[in-house]
């Protein structure tokens, strides 16, 4: 298996790889669970000043402790606005966020996602969430970050049962003829295997670089999809003691997320 | 303007302009009156079985439980509501029999703490609907629409998206930028029920911390059933105004329930009941487990007070106290 679990586990390896594509001096709109760690980590480590924004209006909080939901107060601890779902909303529809950052279960090659049923709509098989704030954390970003634990012929699929939440919709144009914000969509996938990127001229999903021990095959064998694969691919970086410290004991010390 | 796209979810709680004009006109008092009432009567007089229902807050903070108990232990039943981030409110009241449609932005799942096996059940099995998809913003811009007395809003979410074939919109070019747009439309939710800090006995309220979407939501509902954690004279509203969330002519009835959100958080006062939450999602794994749960809690207690001391009574409330404000550890015994 990838990765060194002696030293850190998949969880972690996650949230700091998610971490790292989060830069300073930026905005981050971030969905439950992975996404709020990372961005956590990330304002913890390099990126101080991270923006980090909550659908139902925290706006720039100095996260106490993990929050275990977007909308609870934990979202507004030391924040610089304690706002509405209307404004977040809104600032997000203006421009104002940067980066998008979601959790996924079942992605295509264009990096669009299904959080709403397994089977058909009207008589499901299984019955998921809906978007939540996914879909509109999907249409508004700049750039959107997606992280799907699990990569497997199962999660990615040729074709999704529902289209939830938006990534690059039927390909290159997709999104502009829908009526999306000009020049926005997917920009980085992290998955157990692998970073990925989206492709500049055909939007889909594109290898940049494997998790330590990784292999090409195994990429392609996890996949129901072609995933591009380019001539060089990096090997992704491993979390420093000090991040694994800073995640262990400051923002998840339970275990509730990073421990599952 | 040119129509692009009819999406085929149900338009739920839509009213023509002028109509919904007429009924605010006729039905919601500019008399400063006192409205202070019990939760039984309040759910007696504002909810009526096929009622489009609305509750405020956001997936478990802030949630006006008082009423939602009293709804199943009134019976109330084919009632449709708004799955805007609605978590344990909605599951019960879908488990529950009460809320048998629900149009979705996010429903049947407790965040983090993983998905609901009551109210999922019921949407597999087919006694509950899901008659409409949209998103969280979408969702609290049908508010937006409706409090300004407007058809629709305009947005730029969810275009290109099943969210939006399976949603109550509709797709047109825009006249200024000629790009496509959704168009959101009004929903006036026949109640909604709001749990606010603090307000005086006419329904001026305050509320701490992020007010989420009921800025929205308790101007455009038609009845509005407020909970709040303490009343106060008029006096505090009057000598700071500007904290006035919720004024009083758009209020129906005000009732008093001190923890009237357990188990869910009240931001700045107590956090979650994550004990409390974690029982609901191990018993309602079966529908012996849902009856349980609703003898034990609901139909078993007349009075939320009488609840509160089944859920550990002061000692508990302490603790939770405590954890809102970071003096307990986290604890996810769900998990």
């Amino acid at each position: 298996m990838a990765i060194d679990r002696s030293k850190y586990s998949l969880r972690e390896f996650l949230a700091f790889s998610g971490a790292k594509v989060l830069e300073d001096k930026k905005s981050v709109f971030v969905g439950t669970g992975l996404p709020i760690i990372a961005a956590a980590l990330a304002q913890k480590t390099h990126a101080p000043n991270l923006l980090i924004v909550f659908e139902a209006g925290g706006i720039g909080p100095r996260l106490p402790e993990l929050a275990i939901s977007v909308g609870e107060s934990r979202t507004f601890h030391r924040a610089v606005a304690a706002s509405s779902m209307h404004d977040v909303m809104s600032l997000s529809q203006c421009g104002y966020v940067d980066y998008g950052f979601l959790g996924a279960a079942q992605m295509d090659m264009f990096g669009n996602i299904n959080t709403t049923v397994i089977g058909d709509h009207d008589s499901p098989q299984a019955r998921l969430p809906g978007s939540g704030g996914a879909n509109d954390v999907a249409s508004f970003s700049q750039r959107l970050i997606i992280i799907i634990a699990a990569q497997s012929k199962r999660t990615f699929v040729e074709k999704l049962d529902f289209l939830t939440t938006p990534g690059y919709l039927d390909g290159p144009g997709g999104r502009e003829r829908a009526g999306l914000p000009q020049g926005t969509g997917p920009y980085r996938l992290i998955t157990q295997l692998g970073i990925y990127g989206f492709d500049d001229e055909t939007k889909r999903v594109k290898l940049l670089s494997l998790h330590p021990g990784v292999t090409v095959e195994e990429v392609v064998e996890n996949s129901g999809f072609d995933i591009i694969i380019p001539d060089r691919i990096e090997v992704s970086p491993e979390p420093a003691d000090e991040d694994l410290r800073i995640l262990r004991e400051e923002i998840d010390p339970a275990g509730i997320v990073l421990g599952k | 303007m040119e129509e692009l796209e009819q999406c085929k979810g149900q338009l739920v709680g839509w009213h023509d302009p002028d109509e919904a004009r007429e009924w605010v006109r006729h039905n919601k008092s500019r008399d400063l009156k006192d409205k202070t009432m019990s939760a039984q009567e309040a759910v007696a007089q504002f909810v009526s079985d096929g009622d489009f229902i609305a509750s405020g807050g956001f997936g478990h903070s802030r949630v006006s439980m008082a009423i939602i108990y009293e709804i199943i232990r009134q019976g109330k039943r084919n009632l449709t509501m708004a799955g805007k981030t609605a978590v344990h409110d909605l599951d019960i009241l879908v488990a529950s029999g009460c809320v048998n449609r629900v149009e979705v932005a996010y429903s049947f799942g407790h965040e983090l703490r993983g998905l609901s096996p009551a109210s999922r059940r019921m949407v597999q099995t087919g006694r509950c609907q899901v008659i409409a998809e949209t998103s969280n913003a979408g969702y609290q811009w049908r508010w937006l629409a409706a409090m300004m007395g407007l058809s629709f809003v305009p947005t730029r979410t969810m275009l290109g998206t099943d969210t939006l074939a399976y949603s109550s919109c509709k797709v047109v070019k825009d006249p200024f930028s000629g790009k496509p747009i959704a168009l959101v439309p009004a929903a006036y939710p026949d109640v909604a029920f709001i749990h606010v800090h603090r307000c005086d006995v006419y329904g001026n309220a305050q509320v701490d911390g992020i007010i989420v979407e009921d800025f929205e939501l308790s101007r455009c509902a038609r009845r509005l059933i407020l909970t709040t954690e303490s009343i106060v004279d008029n006096e505090v509203i009057r000598r700071e105004p500007w904290r006035t969330s919720i004024p009083f002519m758009v209020v129906d009835a005000v009732v008093e329930v001190p923890y009237g959100s357990h188990p869910c958080e009240m931001p700045c006062m107590y956090y979650y009941d994550e004990d409390h939450i974690a029982e609901w999602l191990r018993l309602s794994r079966t529908e012996e487990g849902v009856d349980e749960y609703l003898q034990k809690y609901v139909y078993g207690v007349d009075h939320f007070e009488d609840y509160l001391e089944l859920c550990g009574g002061v000692r508990r409330m302490k603790y939770l106290e405590r954890r809102e404000f970071l003096r307990e550890p986290m604890t996810a015994p769900w998990r």
